[in-house]
């Protein structure tokens, strides 16, 4: 029987990217004693964890050959509705008028079903339609954009309950509640995806779609649950993301669908299907995160960090092909 | 005939595709724990008729019995579980996940909880794995092994499924002589056990040491089944190609010139070696050999498509580097390539951007702007020398018939006035009346001083066209010979096959190498 090859060189190849993440952190942590504080360790996975779970989806989307362009769209929509069943007796613009305070269950479960629901049209287009993800979710992206300004007529919907300014700012055993979510669907997305039938088929979609077609896998139920469980995910972020912020308006997120799409880039999932994992989209996530955190600790300018994100993606992909190449 | 005799029997299966009529009442009778062998050209239909019983087509016309029901409209799933697998030509493993995976996909073992026991799918492989006696451990990814390797997991997947009915499509093809002994053992083992095999090969003397049966297919038709003991190697070459000639080929008497390509040794790092031959001025050089042979390869890597790994090509006895297709225009070579619609046509540009395309330079006016009315006149000219029916220059070229698409490629190709010539199955996919046109047109282009280099799989054409003809097995030159009455469909074929002489031992790893 043949051993797995136990080399330097496999490690680095294996795990790059986790070298690159602590590196980063202990070059910046020589660099400005301030970055190295508990304080700011909690804020870097604070900071990370609302696109953080959108990247958890985008791997699955990522790694069955798709993408989805449209989260950030979702992930607003699902946040003005759940803030407008999250209002607080106080506020004064209540999007309910006569609405008591509802049970943090009613908004949180409204959001879940609004982004579950965008996620399903989603894949039923690329699964019944066959028209490309790229062009399904670029649709979906403008349509739910626009409903979430028509839903609030462009304004931004605040004074939330404590219990949703609890999900987004309150503590768990001295964990911020971001953290401890996007914690929760680490494991999820991982049992999901190396330990149930779905999992294993997520990567036969991706790899090679005929081969899991003649192996009797319904390929096209696959890709709509894919999105589906995609969008699941962007309501989940979009009620951490309304409870951090204790309010939410409809422009919320544009762009995260990028950032999603970044980080599990940058942990190595391919774009041409088959290859990807759970542990790659939170290491590119913190990736970004740190270095975020970092370029502003050392005060650089917002905009020269978005010219370097670029170029870590860019480099990022570069030597993942060098390396998936050498293997042929 | 009675169905309980036999484990499937397709009879008078008919299929057809828009214009083509693939199959015409083919019969097909496999016995229990028979290994049957099907053979016939390319594009005879076996392929097709595979296609069909797997549930990748369904059939216009007949009746399939398996196992004694009739079997109608299902997918290749349910003929999985009825007991029907294929082993595909191209594999289809899913490369980055391990082996085990690949087992059992579609059916991933599962624990009480719903959660994929990988312990049970580990057991599992390791067990089917023994079965085939390949050594690897489950957890390997399939991208980690060699051709031969994947195509044994393909093999444990379809014992895997207690198939009674294994498919395989030139299984051999990618395997070592000691791997193909191991694919016959493993053949026989399931023989013993009951399975039949239906056996798809080229190598008709691999057929003789495993088959029971024989069927050939010919265009479309199954010509016979014989028992293997009762027929003879050249018996079921004569099967398989037994057509008459046609009148279709206008061959023009031209006195053959100075030599004015010349390839000596050439080699490629995994398609070919050691392949020498001269064209000379107005010679008509043809190339068989069967699909996988390395002929499309060799003028491939003359033209530069691929990189040679050895060898010399001159032209006029001038050593010439050709390093991209750019080199072969500029050094006055023209490549009509195989498949039309995948690297030959723009399907939806105009009948004048295709012809004209990598000929815009000389239409470029002083000022830097293509001259479009030289460009129209240019093409004018070829559209009425070779009567090509378009309705105008601007239609799109998607708009033509096949025929008359392959004659605005010739034109293209014409039009940049090439001293050599490679035609790569000129006149695939085309109809009858349309390639004795393309043949007039290429003997023609010979009596007009040119060196053609045609490369086809339809015998009558190489022998119907061609002044020398080169045959080619696995990756070797296995004769180069002057085209006469004593040169047969029967002589190509058997040097085709490999049959003729002994390098097929000496060389049929060359594929499996990389």
């Amino acid at each position: 029987m043949q051993k797995n090859k136990f080399s330097f060189q496999n490690i680095f190849e294996k795990y790059g990217i986790v070298f690159v993440l602590i590196l980063m952190i202990v070059l910046m942590s020589i660099a400005k004693p301030s970055f190295r504080t508990m304080n700011n360790f909690l804020n870097i996975l604070t900071q990370s964890s609302i696109y953080g779970i959108l990247a958890l989806g985008m791997t699955l989307v990522i790694i069955s050959k798709g993408i989805d362009l449209s989260v950030g769209s979702i992930l607003g929509l699902s946040a003005v509705i759940a803030a407008s069943l999250g209002q607080s007796m106080t506020a004064s613009n209540k999007y309910f008028p006569d609405m008591g305070e509802l049970p943090i269950i009613i908004p949180v479960i409204a959001a879940l079903l609004v982004g579950s629901l965008c996620g399903a049209i989603n894949g039923g287009l690329i699964a019944f339609t066959g028209i490309p993800a790229f062009i399904a979710t670029l649709g979906m992206t403008t349509i739910a954009r626009g409903f979430a300004y028509i839903y609030t007529d462009g304004k931004p919907i605040s004074t939330l309950t404590p219990a949703f300014k609890f999900i987004g700012q309150g503590k768990i055993l001295g964990i911020p509640m971001p953290a401890v979510i996007y914690l929760i669907m680490i494991i999820i997305t991982w049992v999901l995806l190396n330990n149930t039938r779905f999992g294993k088929r997520v990567y036969a979609v991706g790899g090679n779609i005929n081969a899991a077609e003649v192996s009797g896998v319904n390929v096209k139920k696959m890709l709509f649950l894919i999105y589906t469980y995609m969008g699941l995910l962007a309501g989940i972020s979009a009620v951490v993301s309304t409870g951090r912020m204790v309010s939410a308006q409809p422009g919320l997120a544009a762009g995260y669908e990028l950032t999603a799409i970044a980080s599990t880039t940058i942990g190595g999932t391919s774009h041409s299907g088959g290859i990807g994992t759970v542990w790659g989209a939170v290491v590119g996530a913190l990736v970004l995160a740190v270095m975020r955190n970092g370029m502003t600790i050392l005060g650089i300018h917002s905009y020269w960090q978005q010219i370097v994100e670029g170029l870590v993606i860019i480099i990022a992909v570069i030597l993942d092909m060098r390396k998936n190449a050498r293997k042929k | 005939m009675d169905n309980d005799n036999y484990l499937l029997r397709m009879v008078n299966i008919d299929k057809s595709f828009p214009g083509v009529q693939a199959l015409k009442g083919v019969n097909l009778n496999v016995g229990y724990g028979e290994v049957h062998a099907l053979v016939g050209e390319n594009g005879a239909g076996k392929s097709t008729l595979m296609k069909c019983l797997i549930g990748i087509y369904s059939p216009n016309g007949g009746e399939i019995y398996f196992d004694g029901k009739k079997i109608e409209n299902y997918t290749t799933a349910q003929a999985l579980q009825m007991g029907i697998s294929m082993i595909h030509q191209e594999l289809s493993p899913i490369l980055y996940r391990p082996i085990m995976e690949n087992l059992w996909l579609g059916r991933e073992p599962i624990n009480k909880f719903g959660f994929v026991d990988h312990k049970q799918m580990y057991k599992q492989s390791l067990d089917v794995l023994k079965e085939i006696e390949l050594d690897e451990d489950p957890r390997t990814l399939m991208a980690n092994l060699t051709v031969a390797k994947m195509q044994m997991v393909e093999i444990a997947k379809a014992i895997s499924y207690n198939a009674k009915l294994i498919i395989m499509d030139e299984p051999s093809s990618a395997l070592t002589e000691h791997e193909e002994e191991q694919l016959f053992k493993i053949i026989r083992k399931l023989k013993e056990s009951g399975t039949s095999v239906i056996y798809i090969s080229h190598r008709l003397s691999e057929i003789i040491s495993i088959a029971d049966k024989v069927t050939v297919m010919r265009d479309g038709r199954d010509v016979g089944t014989e028992n293997i003991e009762n027929i003879s190697l050249d018996q079921i070459i004569t099967m398989m190609i037994g057509r008459t000639m046609d009148e279709m080929y206008p061959k023009l008497k031209v006195n053959i010139g100075e030599p004015i390509l010349q390839v000596k040794n050439l080699s490629h790092r995994k398609y070919f070696k050691n392949v020498s031959f001269e064209v000379r001025r107005g010679e008509i050089f043809g190339i068989a050999g069967l699909i996988g042979a390395g002929r499309t390869e060799v003028i491939e890597t003359i033209f530069g498509i691929r990189p040679k790994s050895e060898g010399e090509i001159l032209i006029n006895g001038k050593p010439v580097e050709i390093n991209s297709p750019r080199d072969a225009i500029a050094n006055r070579m023209g490549f009509l390539t195989e498949d039309r619609r995948a690297t030959g046509i723009f399907s939806v540009l105009g009948v004048d951007v295709n012809m004209a395309i990598p000929n815009y330079d000389r239409f470029v006016t002083k000022f830097g702007f293509v001259n479009e009315r030289a460009v129209s006149e240019s093409c004018m000219k070829f559209v009425n020398e070779i009567q090509i029916k378009t309705p105008s220059l601007t239609q799109k070229i998607q708009n033509l018939s096949g025929g008359n698409q392959q004659k605005v490629l010739m034109a293209r190709w014409l039009m940049t006035e090439p001293d050599i010539l490679f035609l790569d199955e000129p006149t695939r996919g085309i109809d009858v009346g349309a390639k004795a046109e393309i043949y007039k047109l290429i003997t023609m282009l010979a009596a007009d001083g040119k060196c053609i280099v045609m490369v086809s799989s339809e015998l009558p054409e190489i022998l119907g066209m061609s002044d020398r003809i080169m045959v080619m097995h696995e990756g070797r030159v296995t004769a180069i010979l002057d085209n006469g009455p004593d040169i047969t469909q029967e002589v190509i074929m058997r040097y085709a096959t490999g049959t003729e002489n002994d390098f097929k031992e000496e060389y049929r790893g060359i594929y499996a190498k990389e």
